[in-house]
């Protein structure tokens, strides 16, 4: 707010009819548009690559864009509640890659179950969303700050743990089935882990206190610490889900491949964030969508899969990825105008 | 006898550098209403939030029902029974009004939230009350007035029995003001105490069993129900006696020259045909209710919403207004009545705040700011303007209301405005340094400068503007002489009475 009338600012307050008025457009426009706006751009982008291509709308490929949802989607499940209460979590993209090969060092390098290695890449996941969650709550570090700090230690210890060399799992039979196996028949189990984390994930958000004060801290911190609630206990937790959330995307990541590949991770983080976006979670926090953004996720990968089939350069998918980000968050911009 | 409800005594409390409380007392019972008044700064907000666990006291002794306590926390306060709500609103906009109200204390069944024993515990308590609100409701989109009753319901959902209330009118229209009084009369003869924080005078004397007044963090004292007269208590807060000035004349300007002229004003949605004149040297008031579209003027004027007609004329030629910058150029300041969000920058000095309007006097030909200029300008007006400011490089949210108005004059003062429009110049600024203001104003019209006064005070108004405007749904409905107005002529052109006979006509 520089100047008293240089901006432009919200129409006079106070004003009962006015504020009457803006609520009920609010509130059509805040709850449904966005989520409609973003399934509706993926039954497009579907009927659309559909005709463009008689190669995408066959079960092959479709289950190859499920495939290649999963870890996107985990990730950004995990996130979507680090969003909602206004901060951002940076470190989930080399963190998932630090989790494969913890998993990797514990399932082959030392040669323990395959439990212990599973369980392992989520524990690091959950330790790493622990100290993101300490420096936010308590060090009082900006989560931009605390989590690009993560971001770095994790890219480092990843590649120093793993000696910059791949941790390939044929020592390990049975590893590859959690992403790639079939429970249910055609679908890879990936994708079964994404679906049923997404259920869970929408329990906690909408019908738990957990979910609640989430909402609430990204809606006005002070007022919910003034409240009684624990507010840097709950974000602490926040944090520790959504590192849980990288653990698991680590694990299935590495059984996708079949190795952890230390180099891998950067970059994941910030398609995972967009995810969060186009599914209509406020950057500004207070508002977050499971379901969002399980469409964002696949609205991306929808995307990138359709510009493949139709042969177009991976530079220009780039392109087009990165256009679609940019309207996703304008309509967020909007939708905040014409809030409250 | 039985213990009072609430006693406090000899409360101290100090920050670094600062003294906020000193030996501070008072003393509630169950079933009253105790105002506490007192200037920005006299230590209210302190002690409310020490009273609340927000801070903690240095010294001195807190008693409920003639017990010692100790308030550590927020949520020990509520244990006792103490809740306060905020100046600012402290809901949480995304949540829905039963949400809100039991943050903290959801119901549960087993590890979920049971969102309909919530909605159906806080529409019973809504009832309860008699507010007329939807349960399910999304806060963000209730009224200001709305919102606070919210902030109400919650209080006494956690059975209160003290209820702090920290100028809960501010926000509010007159009818919203009605009431909230009405819920407070309800709850005193449910027999909660009530500590209410006001500048209003007109609303103390409706309310308060009792008054208690401090002044720079000190206890100054108690006037019982039968001894409260506005005159005292406000020369108990402000230390000395206020000059209530004389109230300027219309004619005195009646042959100047015309420095704006305004004519057929119209918004889409609200404006008709607003049409006034500004002399050079006058103070124009702008008086009416609620909505009758003062702010809606002047931010038509300064191109800050669009019209849909209507010409302006500064200094007898028009001008072309698309947007504010246009209006600065023009020589037109607009002061916001909300300082903090639209006319600051809190987090910025003295200086900053006085060179942004005029940052190109402030830069050099390579395009540095020359701070030490900006400085000895802000120095300038800060002498001039009598502003209370350890330097000009104190961050303005330190500062009292009343300077931090007197940073946004500054600013539009170093910015050469001819013409200044005033919306709501003393909101949230006590009365001693309101007659400041007055006084200011009137020397800035004195030295030539025009002054649009938006006022929803009516002595305010008549102390101040030489002719007075007055608006009802966004039409002009009269204009008088100061020396013809009186409360009673501006409420009945205010309501309209005047207008209707203008449409049948």
């Amino acid at each position: 707010m520089s100047d008293t009338i240089q901006q432009t600012p919200a129409p006079a307050p106070s004003d009962e009819a006015v504020a009457r008025e803006r609520g009920k457009r609010a509130d059509i426009w805040r709850k449904g548009l966005q989520q409609g706006l973003a399934f509706g751009t993926l039954i497009v982008l579907l009927v659309f690559f559909s005709i463009a291509s008689s190669n995408f709308f066959t079960w092959s490929n479709i289950s190859g864009i499920l495939l290649a949802t999963a870890v996107i989607g985990i990730l950004a499940l995990g996130t979507t509640f680090v969003i909602t209460t206004g901060g951002i979590d940076l470190s989930i993209g080399t963190g998932m890659t630090l989790a494969s090969v913890m998993t990797g060092i514990f399932a082959v390098n030392l040669g323990m179950p395959l439990v212990v290695g599973v369980l392992a890449g989520i524990a690091t996941g959950a330790l790493m969303g622990l100290i993101n969650g300490v420096n936010v709550a308590f060090l009082r570090l900006p989560p931009f700050i605390a989590t690009l700090a993560m971001m770095m230690v994790a890219q480092g210890l990843a590649l120093v743990i793993s000696g910059v060399r791949p941790i390939y799992f044929s020592s390990v039979p049975g590893f590859k089935g959690i992403a790639t196996g079939t429970l249910v028949p055609g679908l890879p189990n990936a994708v079964l882990i994404m679906f049923a984390l997404a259920a869970i994930a929408y329990v906690m958000l909408a019908k738990t206190s957990f979910g609640r004060y989430t909402v609430a801290i990204g809606s006005n911190e002070e007022a919910t610490r003034l409240s009684g609630v624990n507010t840097r206990r709950w974000l602490v937790t926040v944090y520790t889900v959504a590192g849980v959330f990288t653990g698991i995307a680590g694990v299935v990541m590495a059984a996708r491949l079949d190795s952890a590949q230390p180099q891998l991770g950067v970059g994941y983080e910030l398609q995972a964030i967009a995810a969060v976006i186009i599914g209509g979670t406020s950057l500004l926090g207070g508002r977050g969508s499971i379901v969002g953004t399980l469409i964002g996720a696949l609205i991306m990968s929808v995307l990138i899969n359709g510009l493949r089939i139709m042969s177009i350069q991976t530079e220009w998918q780039n392109v087009v990825v990165g256009v679609v980000i940019a309207i996703a968050v304008f309509a967020d911009t909007l939708r905040n105008r014409k809030g409250v | 006898m039985t213990a009072a409800l609430l006693e406090v005594e000899g409360i101290s409390k100090s920050f670094p550098g600062v003294r906020a409380l000193h030996e501070v007392q008072f003393t509630l019972h169950s079933g009253e209403v105790l105002v506490l008044v007192g200037e920005n700064g006299a230590g209210k907000s302190t002690l409310m939030k020490i009273l609340s666990g927000i801070y903690q006291r240095d010294t001195g002794s807190i008693r409920v029902d003639g017990q010692e306590v100790e308030i550590t926390t927020p949520a020990r306060a509520q244990e006792l029974g103490i809740s306060i709500i905020h100046q600012e609103m402290n809901l949480m906009p995304d949540l829905t009004v039963a949400q809100n109200i039991f943050i903290g204390r959801e119901p549960r069944k087993g590890p979920f939230l049971d969102e309909r024993g919530l909605n159906r515990k806080a529409q019973q308590l809504l009832d309860d009350l008699g507010v007329k609100l939807d349960a399910r409701a999304l806060v963000g989109d209730l009224t200001v007035a709305k919102q606070q009753m919210v902030e109400i319901a919650k209080a006494l959902s956690f059975n209160a029995r003290v209820l702090i209330m920290d100028e809960p009118t501010s926000a509010l229209t007159d009818t919203e003001v009605e009431t909230l009084i009405g819920l407070i009369e309800s709850l005193r003869a449910k027999g909660t105490g009530i500590i209410y924080i006001s500048h209003r005078m007109e609303e103390l004397k409706r309310l308060a069993d009792r008054v208690t007044v401090l002044r720079d963090g000190e206890y100054i004292g108690t006037l019982e129900r039968d001894e409260i007269h506005v005159p005292t208590i406000i020369e108990m807060m402000v230390g000395r006696a206020i000059d209530e000035g004389a109230r300027p004349r219309a004619s005195e300007h009646a042959r100047d020259d015309v420095v704006l002229r305004v004519s057929g004003l119209s918004t889409r949605d609200l404006l008709r045909d607003v049409s006034f004149e500004l002399h050079r040297g006058e103070i124009l008031g702008f008086a009416g209710l609620m909505g009758a579209g003062r702010t809606e003027s002047a931010r038509a004027i300064i191109g800050a919403d669009p019209r849909t007609a209507g010409t302006i004329e500064v200094h007898g030629k028009p001008v072309t207004i698309r947007q504010p910058a246009d209006a600065v150029r023009a020589g037109i300041g607009y002061l916001s009545e909300d300082r903090k969000r639209l006319g600051l920058m809190l987090e910025q000095s003295v200086t900053f705040n006085t060179a942004l309007a005029s940052i190109d006097r402030f830069t050099g030909p390579l395009g540095f700011v020359q701070q030490a200029k900006a400085r000895r300008v802000a120095q300038q007006y800060v002498e001039d303007l009598r502003t209370k400011t350890p330097s000009t490089e104190q961050l303005v949210k330190l500062l009292s209301g009343g300077n931090q108005q007197k940073v946004v004059i500054a600013k539009w003062l170093a910015r050469d405005s001819d013409i200044l429009i005033f919306d709501e110049p003393t909101r949230g600024i006590d009365v001693g340094a309101k007659e400041e203001i007055y006084r200011l104003l009137q020397r800035l019209a004195d030295e030539g400068k025009s002054i649009i006064v938006i006022s929803s005070e009516l002595p305010e108004v008549l102390r101040l503007a030489h002719r007075i405007v007055v608006m009802a749904n966004g039409r002009v409905t009269g204009t008088l002489a100061n020396e013809d107005a009186t409360q009673q002529k501006i409420m009945d052109y205010a309501t309209n009475l005047v207008a209707d006979e203008q449409g049948a006509a």
